[in-house]
């Protein structure tokens, strides 16, 4: 950690501040694609198992 | 092969997977190695002190804040003039971007003036377009999440857009504009004069190719799950229907 010397809680602050809210972006940026993902995977599995229902239907 | 292919979301999403690993790579890199260098390897300067390493976190987010809205500009005018959604869902996707880097560039901005300017806010011309450029990034978003039909939404949110650009415009040239204020011009320009030296120039410039790859990056993951989110909504609708 470098000498900040008599404005070392103005740095640390205006740093602590960024990475925060850097890491807080990026954070929810994946959150919200993950969550994204995994709703739409879910949701085109339920509907290739519905038409595969269907299918087996009109077959019988 | 013409740019507008990318206006294929199937196109954009082969594309940018591929790309992403890689540009999330250049962006550890720049953005770490830029952000080390200026905390830990520069020296303090005669006037600023150890003040001065706030300029690798405050001048590199206002470049984005404002940039971010040029990109929104741009994209918001491709989707009014041509209607392709992958379009209008990156400028939707930036929004949320260049609304943090409005905040951090403010915030950082702020903490800096205190001890510099004797004060944390003052009305000055460049400094006040910055607020009013943050206010419409957050009523971009507001207005995106208040209308349910999504091209009504696209259509306002692009007016909404122009609209905002005259204040994304103050914020880089107010200083130009008006004589007055407190806030100085820039420190970096690609010209030959020189704004700051060099020992805190160059790890400037290595973080504002770092914030640039980051915004890249995070504009890419986000439009990526808005494109599967508009999928998601169509699937779900068309199930319903069929119910």
């Amino acid at each position: 950690m470098p000498d900040l010397g008599h404005y070392e809680m103005t740095v640390l602050l205006a740093w602590g501040g960024t990475l925060l809210a850097l890491a807080g972006l990026i954070g929810q940026t994946l959150w919200r694609a993950s969550e994204v993902r995994r709703a739409l995977e879910a949701q085109e599995a339920r509907g290739q198992s519905d038409r595969g229902t269907e299918k087996v239907g009109g077959n019988g | 092969m013409s740019l507008w292919e990318y206006a294929n979301p199937k196109k954009f999403m082969e594309t940018t997977g591929w790309l992403l690993p890689w540009l999330t790579a250049l962006t550890a890199l720049t953005l770490g190695g830029g952000l080390v260098w200026g905390f830990f390897l520069t020296p303090d300067a005669d006037r600023f002190g150890s003040t001065v390493k706030i300029l690798y976190v405050h001048v590199p987010s206002a470049f984005i804040a404002i940039n971010a809205w040029v990109m929104m500009l741009v994209t918001s005018l491709i989707w009014l003039v041509r209607r392709h959604h992958v379009s209008v869902l990156a400028a939707r996707a930036a929004a949320p971007v260049g609304m943090v880097m409005t905040l951090i560039a403010l915030f950082t901005g702020a903490v800096w003036g205190q001890p510099m300017w004797g004060t944390w806010w003052a009305w000055d011309p460049r400094l006040t377009a910055f607020l009013i450029l943050f206010l419409f990034y957050l009523g971009y978003l507001a207005l995106w999440a208040a209308i349910e039909n999504p091209d009504t939404a696209a259509d306002l949110t692009s007016v909404l857009c122009l609209v905002g650009s005259v204040f994304a415009f103050l914020s880089r040239y107010a200083v130009y504009f008006w004589a007055q204020g407190l806030h100085q011009g820039a420190s970096l320009s690609v010209d030959r004069a020189q704004h700051v030296a060099d020992v805190y120039a160059y790890p400037l410039w290595l973080t504002m190719a770092g914030f640039v790859f980051l915004f890249l990056t995070l504009v890419f993951v986000r439009t990526r799950t808005e494109i599967r989110a508009r999928r998601l909504s169509a699937l779900v609708a068309r199930e319903r229907k069929a119910a």
